[in-house]
């Protein structure tokens, strides 16, 4: 019994962070957020030469073949570099889609070019908008029709995006048009594709908490270290105990959701009967526990945590909509209350 | 270094979607080369599951079918403490007790995860407390690390076996939190200490034989400088027992009163005015081990406040229905931050202040979860045992007010945020 990242694992996330801080540091964060599309094409190709484009598909569509532990572990260091770009909506939605639900001849076409890093691509259920759709080169669409769930991808020249401008400035939303409703292509059906769509959002869900973990710990260090720092009546304010209190509850915060994530990471990997009430634990716990640490991160800060200039505002807003996505805090402990009493 | 920017900038080109020739270099062979083959496994290994078994083939064997009724049918304090000794002698002679302790000290040696299945093991079989619970935990350790051979074959074997009943005098009514500023005094005369003190907050003080006292040996010295830690017979003349009377009305602890009481100098353990690193030793003990059977504990209280919300008709209120779910997610992120502190004790093989982060989050859950639960159980949330009315003999409305010592006992919320503010994050002193 070991909970905890084996040698390869914390080896995996020890690169991970030394080539975010070469390659993705908050300078370059800031000045994509800037950008139209949050998304730079030569860091992609950098992304995929690690090999992360391809981390948990099979080899035979030119992936790496590993677990949800190492996507968890890699997108923690993402979370924590607050890496922007369609990572997420390409790798552990829309690929990890295709993966469960297309026919061996759809994915050597969609879901290899992805793993080689050549492909970007989001998915549309219900609602307004798709992540990170401006810069995708297909959309998967799941949608009920004719009676029954459908999963149906579109190539990017047969959708319409149109920005929709939000919190989060790393990651981006649009509205969502399909303007030749011909060019559609079925990838599942029926139970198949909710099958595919269900465990979709487990492995995303996963893979976004872990993300949400790197930011929150990042966001405890940066404090940790002003409070060291910033003097105030002759100390560093990190001497009183109202300040060190609150530091303590974001060790707190950190350590649980930590916990949380890496577990259900390890029981969806291991297929455990519990993974999916471990996916919404590590959810409801994230949700809070990442804007809580903001909350706190930010007063610590005091004036100066207010600014355009200080990141902690960008690791706030990037809270703010992680928090949202796939169902918060309440919806999850819904889902809890659902496997525990019935109903 | 496996991150090569330079290499990675070779490669950096922009990749129009399908136009450049991806780089065969990625593969599953290139990754396991690079970083390895381990994977993350929290199951157990061969011996731990051995070991498991063993255990659980002997609690069928010998654990007594019905013994809380057995228990509760004992009158007398005096009686139901007698039946946990009886149970620990058959514990010991099976060889579960102190398993930890090395094999010379009749231990098994046993790893922190058997001991931690051990315990595990022993709230789902729902098994008796052993009746010389600081002994086997807290002062046997201790000795281990610190006795003299004299003092390790007088008093190990009678701890293992319950023979011999351990308290602990610690605190004093002004030394809490700040411990080291206690100041029961023990004055050396020729070859004996003349102890003369209070000390508070004391657990099984009225079965104790023997009671292992941090106590003041240089009044001049700097408060950390001048303690030493002393082996005291607690059937010594001068020594006297009070009960606590508790919020609850039970009373757990006691308070002790020595008056020129004499304690032979061999039973000082470790060295004279060294008794705060010796103390501290045994605090390592009390965070590192205390608190495995816990999550078991919460799991089935839990269950059944469950049981109690569908059978009144809450458990369809959405409200109710949240905050269920927030126990029921606090008691697996309790269990598995435990589990993590477990694999990092069992690697570094020294108890960190990990015991800190996990006592604050179990005393605080605690508190959440007895008042969700009043809320489910509404008018008879206040019923006590005594009345016929109560849901399960009154254990909610006990559970309600002994929660609320579980943020003070063992170190208080605000001394363990202190704590890992200094020791996890570094953070100045504050006092």
């Amino acid at each position: 019994m070991r909970f905890d990242l084996s040698e390869t694992q914390q080896l995996l996330k020890n690169t991970a962070r030394k080539f975010l801080q070469a390659e993705c540091p908050m300078a370059e964060v800031r000045r994509l957020m800037e950008t139209e599309t949050a998304h730079d094409p030569v860091l992609w190709s950098k992304i995929a030469a690690q090999g992360w484009t391809g981390i948990v598909f099979p080899e035979e569509y030119d992936g790496l073949g590993l677990g949800m532990v190492e996507l968890a572990a890699t997108m923690e260091e993402m979370g924590r570099a607050l890496m922007p770009g369609p990572y997420l909506a390409t790798v552990p939605m829309a690929g990890v889609l295709l993966d469960a639900a297309a026919s061996a001849a759809q994915k050597r076409k969609y879901l290899a070019p992805i793993c080689r890093g050549e492909a970007r691509a989001a998915v549309f259920e219900g609602g307004l908008f798709a992540q990170d759709l401006g810069v995708a080169d297909y959309l998967i669409q799941a949608d009920r029709r004719n009676g029954a769930l459908e999963l149906v991808l579109w190539p990017a020249s047969a959708v319409a995006a149109k920005p929709m401008p939000a919190l989060d400035l790393t990651r981006r939303l649009y509205e969502v048009a399909i303007t030749n409703p011909a060019a559609g292509e079925l990838l599942a059906r029926g139970s198949e594709a909710q099958a595919a769509l269900d465990h979709m959002y487990d492995v995303a869900t996963t893979a976004l908490v872990a993300e949400m973990l790197g930011g929150m710990q990042r966001v405890l260090e940066i404090t940790v270290e002003y409070a060291k720092t910033r003097k105030q009546f002759g100390k560093p304010i990190g001497q009183f105990q109202a300040v060190q209190h609150l530091c303590a509850d974001m060790v707190l915060l950190v350590e649980t959701t930590r916990s949380a994530a890496y577990y259900a990471a390890y029981a969806l990997q291991e297929k455990l009967p519990e993974a999916r009430e471990a996916v919404s634990i590590a959810k409801s716990y994230a949700s809070e526990a990442y804007r809580e640490v903001g909350n706190r991160g930010i007063q610590i800060h005091g004036g100066m945590g207010f600014t355009w200039e200080n990141d902690l505002h960008l690791y706030y807003r990037r809270a703010k909509a992680s928090e949202i996505l796939f169902g918060d805090a309440t919806e999850h402990r819904e889902r809890i209350a659902r496997l525990v009493l019935g109903g | 270094m496996l991150y090569d920017p330079e290499a990675c900038g070779q490669s950096a080109q922009i990749a129009a979607p399908g136009t450049k020739p991806f780089n065969k270099r990625i593969s599953r062979q290139w990754y396991d080369d690079r970083f390895g083959t381990t994977r993350m496994d929290l199951n157990l290994s061969p011996p731990e599951i051995q070991f498991r078994d063993e255990l659980r083939a002997w609690l069928e064997q010998n654990l007594p079918r019905n013994w809380k009724q057995e228990h509760a049918a004992l009158g007398a304090m005096e009686e139901k403490f007698a039946y946990l000794r009886r149970w620990q002698k058959k514990l010991y002679e099976g060889g579960w007790v102190g398993v930890a302790w090395p094999k010379d000290y009749g231990g098994r040696g046993a790893s922190l995860i058997e001991q931690v299945i051990l315990i595990e093991e022993m709230a789902r079989a729902s098994a008796p407390p052993v009746a010389n619970v600081l002994g086997v935990g807290l002062v046997g350790p201790t000795l281990i690390a610190y006795g003299d051979d004299a003092q390790k074959k007088r008093f190990l074997a009678k701890i293992l076996s319950g023979e011999e009943i351990w308290c602990q005098g610690f605190s004093e009514p002004n030394a809490g939190s700040d411990l080291a500023a206690l100041g029961s005094e023990a004055r050396r005369d020729g070859d004996h200490f003349i102890l003369d003190g209070h000390k508070v907050w004391n657990s099984y003080g009225w079965a104790a034989d023997w009671c292992a006292m941090l106590v003041r040996t240089d009044p001049q010295a700097p408060k950390h400088k001048g303690l030493t830690y002393l082996l005291v017979d607690m059937h010594s003349p001068g020594v006297r027992v009070r009960p606590l009377r508790q919020m609850t009305g039970e009373s757990e602890f006691s308070e002790l009163f020595f008056q020129n009481v004499r304690v032979p100098a061999e039973n000082v353990l470790g060295r004279v005015n060294d008794g705060w690193n010796v103390a501290i030793s045994t605090l390592m003990h009390e965070r590192n081990t205390l608190g495995a059977n816990l999550h078991i504990v919460f799991k089935r209280q839990f269950d059944r406040i469950v049981e109690l919300a569908r059978a009144n008709g809450k458990a369809a209120d959405p409200l109710v229905r949240q905050k269920l779910a927030r126990c029921r997610a606090d008691i697996e992120v309790f269990r598995l931050t435990q589990m993590r502190a477990i694999t990092r004790v069992n690697q570094s093989g020294v108890p960190g202040p990990e015991g800190s982060i996990l006592k604050i989050f179990w005393s605080e859950f605690n508190q959440r979860f007895q008042q969700v639960a009043s809320e489910i159980l509404g008018p008879y949330a206040q019923l006590t045992g005594e009345c016929e009315h109560s849901p399960d003999e009154g254990q909610w409305a006990y559970g309600f007010l002994r929660a609320r010592g579980n943020t003070i006992e063992a170190g208080t919320s605000e001394v363990q945020r202190n704590i890992v503010a200094q020791f996890v994050l570094g953070l100045p002193k504050s006092y």
